[in-house]
């Protein structure tokens, strides 16, 4: 355990009936960084978010906040705060008086607690609003209200639970950005709670990327884009194609057909493997001068480049261009080495990384249903 | 924009009828007989009578009030088990909270006196069990028991309507701010509450002041209630004029205890969630 870790997570385990949420889960959270439990919906980031605030008790495992077992600590004694997914604003006090609240059990002074609120007022940038009725708020508005509300009473964790999940697209970005700038000026741990990845990448120094109730990978954005671990966190994770490999030696790889020069090694001669390769990482080059081929089967234009799907020796392939090339075209595919990453076969192995059945279409159902649990 | 308000006329007719022939009308009569003598000229008499009958109308006040504190007392907890239970759970305990009212009030009233009687149900289970005999029928306390038996329901109902719609993250959110069980009950519950607590108020405190056949029953011959006493003179004593003049007056009592709650519950503007 390092010097600078403010809550621990031990083994945490926990069923509802006969399902398994967590499993076995340890994590280690550093004071000050912005941490995000970023997964699909029912993979167990909210019930670990809910076991940190304590309103629910883990079946197994414990959590430690600065060295201290506070699973059996109620939510009031803990010193994280909440900012829920519905905001959760007390309907019959207006603004001053939600702000207040959290100050109020602390019996501070009425002069220090006008102070405060309107502090935290302007740091949400709603000056002002003091006298207003919470059902008078916009959504945005709402949303700014529960953020100074739980930041008025200093805590040293802050947790979200999807707290954008209701904004629109445009309001969702400022807020993203209104965020991390409070989080890196007032120095609070935040612990993030998100089914949106762009939303994890964007925001955090930590993500966590989460499916099953366990624990896919951890790092930094950059290396869960960049090197996932599985077959899951790589589609999870931006577009990918994922394809069947084989590592012939250190930094050799076989697929679709083709040998292929890379940057990975530590596998077993020969060992079955998962390959990933980004849709923008692929180079188009004239059918002769390629190490592999295949045909355009579909080719959307998408503003900044157009997104095709590629057949390669049967398996589709998602492949990202800025030129533009006719659906029944020939091209030619040319890989740099690191564009290349490998991975471990694992469980997830085969379930994702074809773009066979691929729609725009699909994807923004899947999408609608995240956001309606 | 006419068309709207035509129709919206024409829609409550049926009401507007109702009310004015069975309210309106009804409360012109009582206010009526309640200024004029027995020849039917003007007077102030039977207003000024009311003196005769401050103690029972005060005893009648105080009974109903506390039967309508035991209610709440009672209800209120209920009410919130009930809106945290599972569906299920909702509609067994809702079903068990409204089958007493399936019965008359006459019969339940009845049942509650051969259960309270010298020689009732439970003076033969405490002579069984070799305890005294108690005097029960004839209290004051048998009458507001029987005043709780029968309006609880009415206390329960608009409770249990206004806390299943408090959304259980408000509780999480003020735990999550620092307040402990009883602030949350404090702070968040009661004030969210307060609108059930003024309807239900209302609707088992204004029976209970106004009821006869309970304290008859309950109370037997020992004491009445205002309601025995405004029975009595249109029953019995053929006097319109003092019966209307002390309904005039016990509704003008109740308005009175009803704002002076309200004022407590704070604005009672949406009330009414009774449906």
């Amino acid at each position: 355990m390092g010097d600078n870790t403010i809550i621990e997570l031990k083994h945490i385990s926990k069923k509802f009936g006969d399902e398994v949420v967590l499993d076995d889960i340890s994590l280690n959270i550093k004071d000050k960084e912005f941490i995000t439990f970023l997964g699909p919906s029912g993979c167990g980031k909210t019930t670990m978010l809910r076991i940190i605030a304590g309103f629910l008790e883990a079946d197994d495992g414990q959590v430690i906040f600065e060295g201290k077992d506070i699973g059996n600590l109620p939510p009031h004694k803990r010193q994280v705060n909440t900012i829920f997914q519905r905001y959760q604003l007390f309907p019959h006090l207006n603004v001053y008086e939600n702000i207040a609240f959290g100050l109020r059990n602390r019996r501070m002074k009425e002069k220090d607690i006008a102070a405060k609120v309107e502090e935290m007022l302007s740091l949400v940038n709603l000056k002002g609003f003091q006298r207003r009725d919470i059902a008078s708020l916009s959504g945005g508005q709402q949303q700014r209200v529960a953020i100074a509300r739980a930041l008025a009473v200093d805590p040293r964790v802050l947790l979200l639970d999807e707290p954008l999940a209701a904004l629109d697209l445009k309001l969702r970005k400022d807020m993203q950005v209104e965020l991390k700038n409070i989080q890196k000026r007032l120095g609070i741990t935040f612990v993030f709670v998100t089914h949106d990845q762009q939303e994890a990448l964007s925001m955090s120094d930590t993500v966590v990327v989460m499916d099953g109730g366990k624990i896919q990978q951890i790092g930094t954005p950059l290396d869960i884009y960049n090197e996932p671990k599985n077959a899951f966190v790589a589609d999870f994770i931006g577009e990918s194609n994922i394809l069947d490999g084989v590592m012939l030696d250190d930094f050799k790889a076989k697929f679709s057909g083709a040998v292929f020069q890379c940057l990975d090694k530590g596998f077993a001669v020969n060992e079955s493997v998962d390959i990933v390769i980004r849709p923008e990482d692929v180079d188009i080059v004239p059918v002769e001068k390629g190490e592999i081929t295949g045909l355009v089967t579909s080719n959307t234009f998408k503003g900044i480049h157009f997104e095709m799907i590629v057949d390669i020796q049967n398996f589709k392939w998602m492949i990202q261009t800025t030129d533009y090339y006719p659906v029944g075209s020939r091209i030619g595919i040319e890989i740099e080495p690191d564009a290349i990453h490998v991975m471990k076969k694992s469980a997830y192995s085969g379930m994702f990384g074809d773009y066979s059945s691929f729609s725009d279409e699909i994807e923004h159902l899947s999408d609608i249903e995240e956001e309606e649990d | 924009m006419t068309k709207n308000t035509a129709l919206k006329k024409v829609i409550s007719a049926p009401y507007l009828v109702w009310a004015a022939l069975f309210i309106i009308v009804p409360l012109i009569f009582v206010v009526y007989y309640s200024l004029v003598d027995a020849g039917g000229s003007f007077s102030l008499e039977y207003i000024k009578s009311i003196g005769r009958y401050k103690d029972i109308m005060l005893n009648s006040i105080w009974l109903g009030f506390v039967a309508t504190i035991i209610c709440l007392v009672i209800a209120y907890p209920l009410a919130y088990i009930m809106a945290r239970s599972t569906k299920n759970v909702q509609r067994t305990m809702m079903m068990l909270v409204m089958l007493p009212m399936w019965m008359n009030l006459l019969i339940r009233t009845y049942s509650l006196m051969i259960l309270l009687q010298d020689t009732g149900i439970l003076n033969s289970v405490f002579t069984f069990l070799h305890l005294p005999v108690r005097h029960m029928i004839n209290t004051r306390a048998a009458v507001v028991l029987g005043m709780v038996y029968n309006y609880i329901p009415y206390m329960i109902l608009p409770l249990y309507s206004i806390m299943v719609k408090i959304d259980y993250g408000l509780v999480e959110a003020a735990q999550d701010l620092g307040a402990s069980r009883f602030s949350v009950l404090r702070k968040i519950i009661l004030p969210l509450t307060a609108p059930g607590i003024a309807s239900g108020f209302t609707m088992v405190f204004v029976p209970s002041v106004s009821t006869f056949y309970i304290s008859k029953k309950l109370g037997g011959s020992t004491f009445s209630l205002i309601g025995d006493i405004i029975e009595m003179q249109f029953k019995s004593a053929n006097n319109y004029n003092l019966g209307a003049a002390l309904s005039l007056i016990l509704m003008v009592l109740i308005l009175l205890c009803m704002a002076i709650m309200n004022r407590f519950t704070g604005d009672d503007d949406d009330g009414g969630v009774l449906i």
